[in-house]
């Protein structure tokens, strides 16, 4: 197709320049309109870390509608635009996006969820460009070290709710103590931000097995997708390990555990981060998920009501499966609670591109949420980290979805009822 | 008895790898295609299976007579309505085509069937094996992947040396404009290349899925072993091929015993040190 350059003539030139001048003139009012209060949203909807996202079209379409007559700030009802992002699993894109929310949309509150992949370049950004950030699904010690997070001075524009290593600790051992056993525990951990944590030698798990005397097998960091464990499994065999931990991806746990079971490696516990998460991954597994354990950090059965919408924990979950028809996840509850953050940070704020307002209230948080109480300020790296409750659980099979995740360690977080105790796999 | 056991279950991966790899060295050894999207096609195969079992209620490998044919076609229409029409002179357009074609893939198996892990349910024969002692077992999957490596390869070289069809690929290969005076459909041959090369994927997709999960991102990374044992091997050989991966198995195997850390590393070095040593692969059939 060929076209040609419109003639323009000094005469259109000046006409349209009127033209301009009116519009622009006309257009004066509209702007006495009240911005709307924008909320930036990250989280992966796409890429590996998908999963932790699947829920966010539930969570967003509930708050929209909570939202849709905007909220008060001070006396006036003002609208509130949530822009979302995909990071597409990939730290990289989510540091991208959320350069273009702060310097395109200009967000005045920013919300990021899951792993530390999303969560970190995310609140850098923020923290670089003096915007204030909420984030969650991450923990906390990956979020806070990972990110050159110093203890006396800590972070100004970013804020962290999640559980942190310490917890997850304290739950697994916790679990294997109800059961008799060797003490002898074989570690998963990968070459990954997580995978590196929790087998640090001086933070991660091998000090506190140590001091209560555990004795770990850890062959040592492996790459994500490996296609074969017989290395591990031959390692764990021979120590006779009777408990098996760390934190890998699903692929990875299904190729381990199936490999496992045709060498003839059979634990009697298998607590493990990440890979036992979702309902769908231990469904992959077909009979041999059976009382398989993990760390738990919400379910239907928390004790704790939305401060946005005054669903319970278990309404929650029930709206989901009935909006999705499918079984509820941990991450719905953490999402919804960023919302909730958001909701109330809104009310105490100043209105919209006030950010100091903005994150004074943000400092000043105090909210019981879906998912706990959360308030910022402690010491040290709790200035910007507000910890939620952790316990664990094991996947049994039967009731209304093929399997279910029943709490059976709640030493931690006595509030949040235990469903039953440990059992060994059998 | 330690030791038997690793370089056992590499070699057994080594099958897989192989089987990952068939469709693609045999797509570039026909027509120089080098298909990125090759690994999404295989998890592609891996969701079709997962709907003929959803649908039947049959065992994951008898959903293959059903998946296989349906590639089969897929692969002859994906070929003759598009790929036939990057190729040309130029590298570079079957390169991006395929990697926007991975792009597409993905996302439509995302969006149709959300970022769920899933798998194959195959009941005890994903944990059966063959207990050869205390320290050595043979499971039954991994046995069956590599047989069905060694048959499929088996096969296509049959189907290669001893047939009129294969003659035509091999003609193709050597000079398509050559075959295409001696009245060879060269359209029609490339669209055969691929709809064999996907008939074998799908082999390799049913029984990736039921081996481990499989969801809509995971075929890239399937992708890079089995470029490297087609380059093992020598491009153009499928014996090469079978040999290039049990080669990276036994070498990844062997590394991670040593240290975990190793495993892909190991793979990756046994890789490179074929390419010193011969850099045309270690059976080169083609002559570039």
């Amino acid at each position: 197709m060929r076209t040609k350059p419109m003639p323009v003539s000094r005469r259109h030139v000046i006409g349209a320049g009127g033209a301009v001048a009116a519009a622009a003139a006309l257009g004066l009012p509209a702007i006495a309109q009240p911005r709307p209060f924008k909320l930036g949203y990250v989280s992966p909807q796409t890429g590996p870390l998908a999963p932790f996202g699947e829920a966010d079209s539930f969570v967003l379409a509930n708050v929209r509608e909570t939202f849709r007559n905007g909220v008060k700030i001070g006396g006036n009802t003002v609208p509130v635009e949530i822009v979302v992002k995909d990071s597409q699993s990939n730290p990289n894109r989510a540091a991208e996006v959320a350069a273009d929310l702060i310097n395109r949309d200009k967000v005045d509150l920013m919300l990021v969820a899951s792993t530390p992949e999303t969560t970190n370049p995310v609140s850098d950004q923020c923290e670089v460009n003096e915007t204030p950030c909420v984030s969650s699904v991450a923990p906390w010690q990956p979020w806070f070290f990972a990110r050159g997070g110093k203890p006396e001075t800590g972070f100004k524009y970013t804020y962290h709710f999640f559980w942190g290593l310490e917890d997850v600790i304290a739950v697994y051992t916790d679990m294997w103590a109800q059961l008799a056993t060797d003490k002898v525990v074989g570690g998963l951990f990968p070459n990954d931000g997580d995978g590196n944590a929790w087998g640090d030698k001086k933070l991660g798990f091998p000090p506190v097995l140590d001091k209560q005397g555990y004795k770990l097998i850890d062959p040592g960091r492996f790459q994500d997708l490996t296609d074969n464990f017989s290395a591990q499994i031959g390692a764990f065999k021979q120590g006779k390990a009777e408990i098996v931990t760390g934190v890998v991806i699903p692929p990875d746990w299904t190729t381990f555990w199936t490999q496992a079971i045709q060498q003839g490696f059979k634990p009697k516990i298998a607590s493990v981060g990440k890979a036992l998460l979702f309902p769908s991954a231990i469904e992959a597994l077909g009979a041999n998920g059976e009382n398989l354990s993990t760390e738990v950090w919400w379910t239907p059965a928390h004790p704790f009501k939305s401060s946005l919408t005054g669903q319970s924990a278990g309404q929650l979950a029930d709206a989901y499966t009935a909006a999705t028809r499918k079984q509820w996840t941990q991450p719905i509850g953490f999402a919804h609670a960023l919302f909730e953050v958001a909701a109330d940070v809104m009310k105490r704020s100043h209105g919209p591109g006030q950010r100091d307002a903005t994150l004074a209230a943000v400092q000043s948080t105090r909210l019981g949420t879906i998912v706990g109480p959360i308030a910022w300020g402690g010491a040290g790296p709790f200035k910007n980290v507000s910890k939620t409750p952790l316990v664990g659980g094991q996947w049994r099979r039967g009731g209304a979805f093929k399997y279910d995740l029943v709490i059976t360690s709640n030493a931690t977080a006595p509030a949040i009822p235990a469903g039953g105790k440990m059992a060994a796999i059998v | 008895m330690a030791w038997t056991n690793i370089i056992l279950q590499g070699a057994l991966l080594g099958g897989l790898y192989a089987l990952f790899a068939a469709g693609l060295s045999l797509m570039f050894g026909v027509m120089r295609l080098v298909n990125i999207a090759h690994g999404d096609l295989i998890v592609l195969a891996a969701y079709c299976a997962l709907m003929v079992v959803q649908a039947t209620g049959v065992h994951p490998l008898l959903s293959l007579v059903a998946v296989v044919p349906l590639m089969f076609a897929l692969g002859y229409a994906l070929q003759r309505g598009l790929l036939n029409f990057t190729l040309g002179h130029e590298i570079l357009p079957p390169l991006l085509v395929t990697f926007g074609l991975s792009v597409i893939i993905q996302n439509a198996l995302l969006e149709g069937f959300s970022a769920d892990s899933r798998r194959l349910q195959a009941g005890a024969l994903e944990t059966a094996s063959l207990r050869l002692g205390d320290q050595l077992a043979i499971g039954w999957l991994p046995a069956i992947v590599f047989l069905a490596a060694a048959v499929i390869i088996a096969l296509l070289e049959v189907l290669l040396y001893r047939t009129p069809l294969g003659r035509a690929f091999r003609a193709t290969s050597d000079d398509a404009d050559t075959a295409q005076l001696y009245g060879v459909g060269i359209r029609h041959v490339f669209a055969l290349a691929t709809a064999l090369a996907l008939a074998v994927a799908s082999v390799a997709g049913v029984l990736l899925a039921i081996r481990t999960n499989f969801d809509p991102s995971i075929g890239p990374a399937r992708l890079l072993y089995a470029f490297e044992a087609v380059i093992i091997g020598g491009l153009g050989s499928l014996w090469g091929t079978l040999a290039g991966g049990v080669i990276l198995g036994v070498a990844q195997s062997v590394g991670g015993a040593l240290d975990p850390g190793w495993d892909i590393l190991a793979g990756h070095l046994a890789f490179l040190l074929v390419l010193v040593i011969r850099p045309r692969g270690l059976f080169p059939k083609l002559v570039d």
